[in-house]
């Protein structure tokens, strides 16, 4: 009969060593810089092109017109007045989104940021509805 | 106040009570070995407490097919088992009520949760938690020979069959324990057999047949198996200290106390290195390797003890 | 002793994913398995009918959780194909890298499994613990752990900086210690023997007759590895060997899996020390000419085929997978007969199942408003009456 309780030395010397398991919710995880987290919006260098909402695979965000829009600014001498640039809000559904950053990568003027924000879990549905502004 | 004291001792101390205590702390600290083993965790002190009440919050369900009075009353007859079977043991220096033979009862008393175990995976009668059942009395003639015969030794070299006088004898001759540490080995191994603890835990093997014999348990009925279980392990850590370690080893008072505890958690310590180190072995494989290696062990030393015990005259 | 029916699973610790095993016991063993599929069916072939090909990217991926990379790898290969785009060669050197480390965090992820399954909890914990090194090099280099999204059309998404190379070498370099430690403990712990050996036997014609593949195939000493066989991605330069065994059981599995470790390590090193220079990813349409693709990839799992048809629109027509636990599962059935009860778990994960794969047959009936899901006998009934309306009788055969 071959011994068994090979694992033994190795299993002794785990006895002082510290866990690889943290305590999560009471320590912060440790995360990558480039992890795919929650997407944020910046508002002004948005031109409403809605590439991102054809990209989306999960049919996340939603590009609508603001409420206020910003009045144009007053036209320079001599010149035609310029119509003012149009501002867009953004809605990020959470609770669609996949966090694969697609929208990111198609966006053509970087308006839509990745951030590492990765704890969104809520109990309010309400506010799995992001409205960037 | 006659009346009171034995009372008091059986439903506090070294009774119902310290039990309860010490078995759901041994629980955690069987669990917080095997996690820092493992390079885990492990749950807070507080765990099986609070696991323990919250399943005495929850809903009891019986199956409509089970046995309904049997399968309410066998919880409590495997914790009455343990309980009584505790009486016996010496914690600290003397023993709740010790008596010539109590040796045999305690192993016999010590049968009874596991054959409750059988009787209620038996009348839950679903299909996992019948072949639960099977497997447990199957278990119970694999490891329970062996366990006998090694506390059978020590028996004999103490020429009694009272517990707390094997103790007793150990610990006026300290120098023959090393002289038991086949039997000892053979018994630490047998009790995680009876313990139905990894790698012998097929009779409710969970990823083969769910929760076995408990599969069909749930609430308060499960927590008060759960809670035996757990009573049964620091009975079998007392039963191996007093017969294999030499018990209070002559203190006395709280000192005795103390010494128990510190002996008890080194066999909690070496049941959980148990469970870490191997795989869990088929039923039919733990039969063969009972009646091959383990029965044979413990036999080698009840013949050397016979051996000595001529020597020593 | 009189038989006795088990259900195992569609819910059951042991399996992870839903599926059923209806196991008929004679005491302890084994004397009739049937599989029962279709619990997980979530009708992923008809979503990507609906989304354009960038979109189907990410559904894909989600066809299953461990071999994410290597669905959409499959897939993307397949529009590329229609597409006729020229994929720079650093694009495909990037994703045979990510193919070999899901291979990596695959097997190891089967190593704990296996010991979970046979009760040998340590063996689980301490190779997930180091899964987690893996996982972190798919973290640092894509952004996620488990959904890497490596992959676009054209080529790959992220590039790999200096600093990752040296990063992921690092971490590789210690899981090589580690595997080196495992295949020892796994192959010498009589314990770990005693559960795995005989266990589960496909002998090789058996293999070869049901269609096994992957790890499950080439243990029963069927050499069949895509890698090999139909070079794809950057394979057809790099050094590596495939491993058979064949003691054609559970620990021939184990083996397989645990030196198909080593072969990756030396995978990626070679890959990453001959990262060839270039740009990531080349600009395709979004509409692909009409036609039809056909490509095959070495999951860790085995073989997995994808087959894409596209009517020249920015949505395909058709997108059909054929997993590989699907081609494996023809065996479970047979390596379960006349076994144990208790090397039931043990023999259904040594084919690493992935049932979310797996799924796609069900049928919505509308006059009971439920979905039903076909058994093997239904569906055999209904072919028989199919074909008899036509004429042909098979209810003979």
């Amino acid at each position: 009969m071959k011994i068994p309780a090979k694992v033994f030395s190795e299993v002794i010397t785990h006895l002082f060593k510290k866990p690889a398991t943290t305590a999560y919710p009471f320590e912060k995880a440790k995360l990558f810089p480039n992890y795919r987290g929650r997407i944020d919006f910046d508002s002004p260098k948005c031109i409403g092109c809605q590439i991102c909402v054809r990209v989306c695979p999960a049919k996340a965000i939603e590009i609508p017109l603001s409420a206020h829009q910003p009045p144009a600014a007053a036209p320079a001498e001599g010149q035609p007045a310029a119509a003012a640039k149009k501002k867009f809000d953004c809605i990020m559904k959470l609770d669609h989104c996949v966090f694969c950053a697609q929208c990111v990568e198609s966006c053509p003027k970087k308006a839509l940021l990745m951030t590492q924000d990765f704890e969104l879990a809520s109990v309010n549905r309400k506010e799995l509805r992001r409205h960037y502004k | 106040m006659d009346s009171i004291l034995p009372l008091a001792q059986i439903m506090i101390f070294p009774g119902f009570l310290f039990l309860a205590v010490y078995g759901l702390l041994l629980q955690w600290v069987d669990r917080k070995l095997c996690a820092a083993m493992q390079n885990r965790m492990g749950p807070p002190w507080v765990q099986p407490f609070a696991d323990f009440i919250k399943l005495l919050a929850k809903e009891v369900i019986v199956p409509d097919e089970a046995e309904s009075v049997m399968f309410r009353v066998l919880p409590f007859f495997a914790l009455a088992a343990v309980m009584t079977a505790m009486v016996s043991i010496p914690v600290g220096q003397t023993a709740l009520f010790s008596f010539q033979g109590d040796l045999v009862a305690v192993v016999y008393l010590l049968t009874i949760p596991t054959v409750t175990f059988f009787l209620a995976g038996w009348s839950s009668t679903s299909p996992y938690a019948t072949v639960g059942a099977m497997r447990v009395l199957t278990q119970l003639f694999a490891y329970e020979v062996p366990l006998m015969l090694s506390l059978i030794g020590p028996a004999i070299l103490a020429g009694t069959w009272n517990i707390a006088e094997i103790s007793a004898f150990f610990g006026a001759h300290p120098a023959l324990i090393p002289a038991q540490l086949l039997g000892f080995a053979a018994a630490l191994i047998a009790l995680q057999g009876k313990l139905e603890r990894m790698p012998f835990d097929i009779p409710h093997a969970k990823n083969e047949i769910v929760g076995g014999q408990f599969t069909e348990y749930s609430g308060r009925l499960f927590g008060f198996f759960c809670l035996a279980v757990d009573m049964e392990l620091v009975v079998g850590a007392a039963l191996l200290n007093a017969v294999f370690l030499g018990g209070a080893l002559g203190l006395t008072g709280p000192a005795a106390i103390a010494l128990f505890l510190v002996k008890t958690l080194f066999v909690a310590f070496l049941l959980a290195l148990l469970k870490v180190l191997m795989a869990r072995i088929r039923i039919e494989q733990m039969i063969n390797f009972c009646w091959k290696y383990l029965a044979p062990v413990a036999m080698a030393q009840v013949l050397f003890d016979i051996f000595l015990k001529y020597k020593l005259g | 002793m009189s038989k006795i029916t088990i259900p195992f699973g569609p819910q059951h610790p042991a399996l992870k994913e839903p599926e059923n095993f209806m196991l008929v016991l004679e005491g302890e063993q084994i004397s009739g398995a049937t599989i029962n599929l279709g619990y997980n069916h979530r009708g992923m072939e008809k979503a990507a009918e609906d989304r354009t090909y960038i979109q189907n990217l990410y559904l894909i991926e989600r066809v299953c959780g461990i071999c994410s990379h290597s669905h959409t790898t499959c897939y993307i290969t397949n529009v590329e194909e229609l597409a006729k785009a020229e994929v720079p060669q650093r694009a495909l050197a990037i994703r045979t890298l990510f193919g070999e480390l899901e291979r990596v965090h695959s097997h190891l992820l089967w190593l704990g499994v296996a010991g979970y399954e046979m009760g040998f909890e340590t063996l689980f914990m301490y190779t997930w613990r180091d899964r987690e090194q893996v996982l972190d090099c798919l973290e640092l280099l894509s952004g996620n752990r488990v959904h890497y999204s490596i992959n676009t059309i054209g080529g790959v998404r992220r590039d790999i900086t200096a600093e990752q190379k040296a990063e992921v070498k690092k971490r590789i370099k210690y899981l090589e210690e580690r595997t080196q430690y495992y295949i020892k403990l796994a192959t010498g712990e009589p314990t770990v023997l005693a559960r795995t050996q005989d266990v589960g036997r496909l002998p090789y014609d058996v293999a070869i007759e049901r269609g096994a593949v992957g790890p499950t195939a080439r243990a029963s000493g069927v050499a069949r590895d895509v890698r090999k066989d139909d070079p794809y991605l950057i394979y057809s330069q790099l050094d590596f060997k495939v491993i058979t065994h064949n003691t054609n059981d559970v620990f021939g599995r184990l083996v397989v899996r645990a030196l198909e470790l080593v072969e990756s390590y030396k995978l990626i090193h070679q890959i990453l020390d001959g990262l060839p220079e270039g740009p990531i990813a080349v600009k395709v349409p979004w509409k692909l000419p009409a036609g039809e693709a056909v490509n095959h990839y070495e999951a860790p799992r085995g073989e997995d085929i994808h087959y894409l048809k596209a009517n020249g629109t920015d949505k395909p027509e058709r997108l059909k997978v054929r997993a590989p636990t699907l081609a494996n599962l023809q065996s479970v059935a047979y390596m379960l007969e006349g076994g144990w009860l208790a090397d039931v778990p043990l023999v259904i994960a040594a084919i690493d199942p992935c049932m979310s794969c797996t799924d796609r047959a069900a049928v919505w009936n509308p006059e009971k408003g439920r979905t039903e899901v076909y058994s093997w006998e239904e569906m055999r009934k209904l072919g028989i009456e199919h074909y008899k309306r036509r004429g042909v009788d098979f209810g003979r055969l």
